[in-house]
């Protein structure tokens, strides 16, 4: 088929126009307020707002956060997802299908049972109590906000792993143990660089919504240490201020774009170019 | 003396009662008339959620019945907030028909020539509004609105957890005795004025003097605030996770339904109180209808099952009066003690935005954030030496390659 055939121009047109109006026409939006104030004047007075403490600071513990959490479910997917591609092929499929289980439920509906989970009159302070440990503070603490985050947003870990490990060559680690190598350095040397774009993949759909997210944190750390996307929401639907929001907003964007960039040298190094 | 003119109130009360009952048969003949011609239309009606009878816990289905006596087609849609609902109608995406903001937005809605003027000739059912409830400071001559609920702001506590000594005023929310298990307000507004109140401070004051006051005692009660809520405030009421927590008295009467332990005080020093009326939109479509909509809300029968299902106090005065009503005389809604409130005053962008920007600095109080700082400043350092290692390492294997 030639690239420009009419056929092929048909079959990506839903898909233009989708990405023109649901994705260009909102950041123009964003783009567009961010720099205009409430007469629709141009300024960059929303811009600079964001040098002020409040907001770097909270940027910064944004990032830090996502930086946590994509550590954290790093940490316990990868073995899981090395363990899941070693299975014979059907259970694959299931042990697959019951990671993407929780994702049928609405992330709200599963936010609300963690708090009934963990909160202080919940099920794990009541079973605590009885067995007579005393009941643990847990909602409502940065702890919450980042267990919340972990469940959430594991799964978006495993699968990219999963995939990359199931794609891997295996002649490829067969004839790394012909040459000698011992176990240790094959998942070192072969497996990790094989697999180095499903963690970058992975990294990146974990961290991005993570810094984002404003409903874990509202939910689970009773808004007392705010992250950034509670800080936007707010501009918008409760200052209605939706200047300063989208300031807010592009600026994380760009911060955002820096971190996948630096991420994406992590998985380019050696392989080319990994596009996520 | 007090004695007869009690007799005469309660008289007076019991004929007005008698002829609004008599006026109530031919309340839906009225409707019927006058929405022939509109018959088939439809109308945009965007109000609150849970704001309205709906067919629920043996509740009227209050928009079916219009349907059904109209053949206007009643396209329902809510908000949670009255920010949400001016962002929406400002930004004029969709057009409404109703909107039931509260008072401060009617203001500012008035001020920015949103909404139209209501022609009273149809709406009679008007004169059923209680006096005190017209010619409010947001629309004093009572051109714009008609109100629709009446609520105040109050402090619920668990009786179990709180010492009786310790309620009447809004310090029992600044009080360390119960650290950890107060909820605060997660919207500015409400959150400055229980500060406000207690401090004594106007909640309309344009001075930021007054405001820094206000957000020294918030950062003050910030250790002892379990967290900052909105609709969650019902769980953690009910199931007894938390014991203090400032909120609507009506939503204080059905949160006392799952947990008896609550009771509910207005504080001494103040509170605010709000109404929130029905408006026409200027963007309206079906403005007539609209206004046999407002009319038939306030029909003594309608307007009984709107108040017994959301719980909020009526400005109706065939409501109040009503025998049938189960919360009539309802001290915590009606109470005999008449409260200090005060209403919110619409601000200006300014006023709003010095508002966030504290409420902003507020979240961020008493966390450290040299935790932050190491973290991102390790990561950053990691990255740096990893780059550098992968460059070393790049290079030393060139130079291998180049001597084989």
């Amino acid at each position: 088929m030639k690239k420009n055939s009419l056929l092929s121009k048909l079959i990506s047109a839903p898909h233009i126009v989708w990405a023109a109006i649901f994705i260009v026409v909102p950041l123009v939006m964003v783009v567009y307020y961010a720099f205009t104030d409430r007469n629709g004047d141009f300024t960059v007075e929303n811009i600079k707002a964001m040098g002020y403490y409040t907001y770097v600071n909270v940027f910064l513990r944004s990032l830090w956060y996502g930086i946590i959490v994509t550590v954290i479910c790093l940490v316990i997917a990868y073995p899981f997802a090395y363990v899941i591609s070693n299975l014979a092929p059907k259970t694959q499929g299931t042990m697959v299908m019951l990671i993407m289980l929780p994702m049928w439920m609405s992330l709200l509906l599963r936010t609300y049972s963690i708090m009934a989970l963990i909160s202080d009159t919940g099920i794990i302070n009541s079973f605590l109590e009885a067995v007579g440990i005393g009941r643990i503070k847990m909602i409502n603490t940065p702890f919450a906000v980042i267990l919340g985050m972990v469940y959430d947003f594991l799964p978006f870990m495993i699968l990219p792993v999963y995939s990359a490990m199931t794609k891997m060559d295996v002649s490829l680690i067969e004839t790394a143990y012909d040459l000698g190598a011992n176990k240790r350095n094959v998942f070192l040397k072969v497996i990790i660089p094989l697999s180095r774009s499903g963690i970058v993949s992975g990294a990146t759909m974990v961290f991005v919504p993570s810094v984002s997210t404003f409903f874990i944190s509202q939910r689970l750390g009773g808004s007392k240490t705010a992250l950034i996307g509670e800080i936007i929401e707010s501009l918008f639907v409760k200052n209605n201020n939706p200047h300063l929001g989208s300031a807010i907003s592009l600026v994380l964007m760009v911060l955002i774009l820096i971190c996948m960039f630096v991420m994406n040298r992590f998985g380019d190094e050696e392989e080319g170019a990994v596009m996520i | 003396m007090k004695r007869i003119v009690a007799v005469l109130i309660s008289v007076i009360v019991a004929l007005s009662a008698f002829i609004s009952a008599s006026a109530e048969d031919d309340d839906f003949d009225y409707l019927r008339e006058a929405s022939a011609p509109l018959k088939g239309t439809q109308l945009n009606v965007y109000n609150w959620g849970e704001y309205i009878a709906d067919g629920k816990d043996g509740a009227a289905d209050v928009n079916a019945i219009f349907e059904e006596i109209t053949g206007i087609k009643i396209n329902y849609t809510t908000y949670d907030t009255n920010e949400d609902m001016y962002t929406k109608l400002k930004s004029g995406g969709t057009s409404y028909d109703i909107v039931i903001p509260s008072d401060y937005m009617i203001a500012r809605l008035i001020e920015e020539d949103m909404v139209q003027k209501l022609d009273f000739s149809h709406i009679p059912h008007y004169s059923n509004i209680l006096d005190e409830y017209k010619n409010l400071y947001f629309d004093p001559d009572n051109e714009y609105s008609v109100p629709y609920n009446v609520g105040m702001i109050g402090v619920i506590y668990d009786t179990t957890k709180v010492d009786p000594e310790d309620v009447g005023s809004w310090d029992l929310m600044w009080n360390s005795k119960y650290k950890g298990s107060i909820l605060q307000y997660n919207n500015p507004r409400d959150a400055f004025a229980t500060a406000q109140f207690l401090l004594g401070i106007d909640v309309n004051s344009t001075s930021t003097d007054d405001w820094d006051r206000a957000y020294s005692k918030l950062v003050e009660q910030k250790p002892l605030v379990q967290a900052y809520v909105a609709d969650e405030v019902f769980s953690k009421m009910e199931s007894g996770e938390a014991a203090i927590a400032s909120y609507y008295v009506g939503d204080f009467l059905l949160m006392s339904e799952v947990n008896e332990n609550l009771d509910f005080y207005f504080p001494k020093e103040g509170t605010n109180v709000f109404v929130d009326s029905v408006c026409i939109p200027n963007s309206a479509k079906n403005k007539t209808a609209a206004e046999l909509y407002i009319d038939f809300l306030l029909t003594s029968e309608i307007a009984l099952e709107n108040a017994e299902y959301i719980c909020y106090a009526s400005p109706n005065r065939t409501v109040v009066e009503n025998e049938d009503y189960s919360l009539k005389g309802n001290e915590y809604i009606y109470p005999t003690e008449e409260p200090i409130t005060e209403y919110y005053h619409n601000f200006n962008s300014d006023m709003n935005n010095m508002m966030s920007d504290r409420w902003n600095s507020l979240k961020l109080e008493g966390s450290s954030n040299l935790s932050t700082y190491i973290g991102i400043g390790s990561v950053a350092a990691l990255a740096v030496i990893w780059f550098i290692v992968v460059k070393i390492r790049k290079a030393k294997r060139n130079k291998y390659y180049e001597q084989v």
